[in-house]
């Protein structure tokens, strides 16, 4: 059910490691994309010559053309009720909306109308459509860029959301995500862009809704996924030092949740902590608490903790380090469990 | 100033219209008609929870539809648009159905009939035939993607939103707006700045026109024209069919609290689009009286067997509320899926 970040590929044929950053990584998932099929349409403001605000679709348009790729007026309930006239004509449309925090203008399109129109046809008209939505804080961005979206998203019946955290699982997601013929929501962490590293692209093996465990430990199981993932590692990094052994799973599927995979850490590790960026009510750390707590009871050996966003709008810069998990804040509640 | 001056007062003439068709869009009217008044009924006796009337807005669906080829073409209706899915081909006990509750979107193949999931989203399904239109073209296909949508609708970003997308792209799209007057309880001098829809148009870089909506002549004409348009890659047309809704909103509505029915009255008698048409048939020898009388007939056999197909149908399933969520199911879907089986199925 989970998998470690050691892949070692040793067939002949085994892609080779090169250094890309998650932005490059995504751009060759959607050249590959692009490739394989000709249904395949990649559309959104600022997409086409410029690239994208963060060069995403950086020459995509050059290669496969205006109608492949292309530019969409500033509108973004037109962009994803766009994406819907053109499922129903046969294609397979990858808008992207600019920021999460635009993605709420269209909101009415996502859960009203992609959604549900597979349900509402019985299965007449599916939507194989992927929306692209960077997403999260950490880059001291102007207000609504910042935002985390992902508890909306998975309580849409309808939906499927995605949220990897490094270069080679967004490569591997969006691949699966496209392909599927379910909408995905797949939420870039902005923050995590440039995150270069020696990466192989590979085709994903695991099914949609599979977790991963990034680093394996023993004490407790933090939960993360998009850039708290990078932060649980370094949390672990800093409790190993301490003969702390974290167990860092990157959930990634946020609807659906990879279920039993948390349940088989945590069971192990009989401690649980959830990070994510989102404010606490009502966020997902509270299903994945209640998930954890409806399969580990008799294995905890303390209540599962969140660290998360405070319930406040998403504050502008210099408070952004403040309110995003920190590090400590991380360990406090590692303390915590360990100590109940 | 009201958008609604009728145009025309009193007659109408189809001189002008092959005789085959003008039969047609009769014998569509006239079973619109009927089947409406069947669905009013049918909500009186409990079968239906609730039903819209398309009753005065017949000529503009019926003609507007008809002027579309259902081969290669695509209607996005809302959720008023019964005279529109039957002059189209749409199965109605199928489309029916949705009135009384057995499914959302209507229990007809929105694929096959080329005619899209009724949708309650006022405006929503608009950018959807942009987006259809869009693709439409990119395939090389020389199909046109029609919307419905109200007075009311176009008070809606969404409909600004697909308009200029339409306008941008020179999609083939034909934005066809039924003015009935009244959206719900609010009348168009409190819904329509600058008093005209179709004026709209001008700022959105396409053709935008003003027709009789119950003429069916001028609306079939209109319809045509705007089709050819597109067809032949110059873009998008918004029409504007002035009508009025003489029924109220729906079967839940309680139209003595904001409006006075002299006025609908006054369109019930003058402006009915299945009388107006009726007379011009016959005025122009497109038919005899008994041939219409025949139509007549025909017409109420057919509201009447649709009326028994949509009361016999059975109810959905149970499972139904599982199946169709995704086109591939989740573990925990499928766990739900288990409960409702063992501690809801009957």
């Amino acid at each position: 059910m989970t998998e470690l970040i050691d892949r070692t590929d040793t067939a002949a044929d085994a892609p080779v490691l090169e250094e890309l950053s998650m932005q490059q990584a995504i751009n060759r998932a959607l050249r590959v994309l692009l490739a394989e099929d000709p249904d395949v349409l990649v559309f959104g403001e600022d997409v086409g010559a410029l690239g994208g605000v963060f060069r995403v679709t950086d020459g995509l348009q050059k290669e496969f053309g205006d109608q492949r790729v292309f530019d969409t007026p500033l509108a973004e309930s037109a962009i994803m009720g766009m994406a819907v006239g053109l499922a129903m004509n046969g294609w397979r449309p990858v808008p992207e909306l600019q920021f999460d925090g635009f993605a709420y203008p269209a909101v009415d399109q996502i859960v009203n109308q992609v959604a549900r129109m597979n349900y509402r046809t019985r299965g007449a008209a599916p939507m194989p459509i992927t929306l692209r939505l960077p997403s999260f804080g950490g880059i001291q961005a102007p207000e609504h860029h910042g935002e985390s979206l992902e508890a909306l998203f998975a309580h849409t019946p309808g939906l499927k959301v995605a949220a990897p955290s490094d270069p080679a699982d967004a490569y591997g997601l969006l691949l699966q995500s496209v392909r599927s013929d379910d909408p995905v929501v797949y939420m870039e962490p902005k923050a995590r862009y440039w995150d270069r590293r020696p990466v192989r692209l590979t085709e994903p093996t695991d099914p949609i809704g599979t977790s991963r465990v990034v680093r394996p430990g023993r004490h407790a199981t933090l939960i993360a996924w998009g850039a708290m993932v990078h932060r649980c590692l370094q949390v672990a990094e800093l409790a190993a030092e301490d003969g702390v052994e974290l167990e860092v799973l990157d959930l990634r599927w946020l609807k659906p949740i990879d279920a039993a995979g948390l349940a088989a850490s945590v069971a192990r590790t009989r401690r649980a902590v959830v990070v994510h960026e989102a404010p606490l009510t009502a966020g997902l750390g509270a299903e994945v608490a209640a998930l954890v707590t409806e399969q580990c009871f008799r294995d905890l050996a303390a209540p599962v903790q969140r660290v998360t966003g405070f319930d406040v709008p998403y504050p502008a810069g210099p408070l952004e380090p403040q309110y995003l998990p920190t590090i400590d804040r991380i360990l406090f509640a590692v303390q915590r469990t360990l100590e109940y | 100033m009201s958008t609604h001056e009728p145009p025309g007062q009193g007659a109408i003439t189809v001189d002008h219209l092959p005789p085959d068709l003008t039969r047609a869009l009769y014998t569509h009217m006239r079973t619109a008609r009927d089947l409406d008044a069947e669905a009013v009924a049918l909500q009186r006796q409990g079968v239906f929870p609730a039903y819209v009337s398309v009753r005065g807005q017949e000529a503009a669906q019926v003609a507007s539809a008809a002027a579309l080829d259902p081969s290669r073409d695509f209607v996005f209706p809302t959720y008023r648009e019964m005279a529109a899915a039957l002059a189209y081909g749409v199965e109605m006990v199928a489309y029916m159905a949705t009135h009384r509750a057995l499914w959302h979107g209507g229990l007809y193949d929105v694929m096959e009939s080329r005619f899209g999931a009724i949708n309650a989203v006022v405006g929503g399904p608009v950018p959807h035939a942009v987006g259809w239109a869009v693709g439409e073209r990119m395939r090389g296909g020389d199909g046109v993607a029609l919307a419905y949508f109200g007075d009311g609708a176009s008070s809606e970003g969404d409909v600004h939103e697909a308009m200029n997308f339409a306008g941008v792209y020179g999609a083939p799209v034909v934005f066809f707006c039924q003015n009935n007057r009244w959206a719900l309880s609010v009348p168009n001098e409190r819904q329509v700045a600058g008093g005209s829809v179709a004026a709209r148009a001008r700022g959105y870089g396409m053709a935008g026109a003003t027709v009789d909506g119950n003429d069916a002549a001028a609306v079939h004409g209109a319809v045509t024209e705007a089709v050819a348009r597109a067809r032949r890659g110059e873009g998008p047309t918004l029409i504007e069919a002035l009508t009025y809704r003489v029924e109220p909103h729906s079967t839940s509505d309680d139209t003595g609290r904001y409006r006075d029915e002299a006025e609908a009255d006054h369109w019930r008698t003058h402006r009915d689009p299945v009388a107006l048409l009726r007379a011009a048939m016959l005025g122009a020898g497109h038919a005899t009286a008994e041939e219409a009388d025949a139509i007549d007939a025909a017409a109420a056999a057919r509201a009447e067997e649709i009326r028994d197909g949509v009361s016999a149908a059975p109810e959905p399933d149970g499972s139904e509320l599982f199946t169709h969520v995704f086109r591939e199911t989740t573990q925990e879907l499928t766990r739900q899926r288990r409960i409702w089986e063992e501690e809801v199925q009957p």
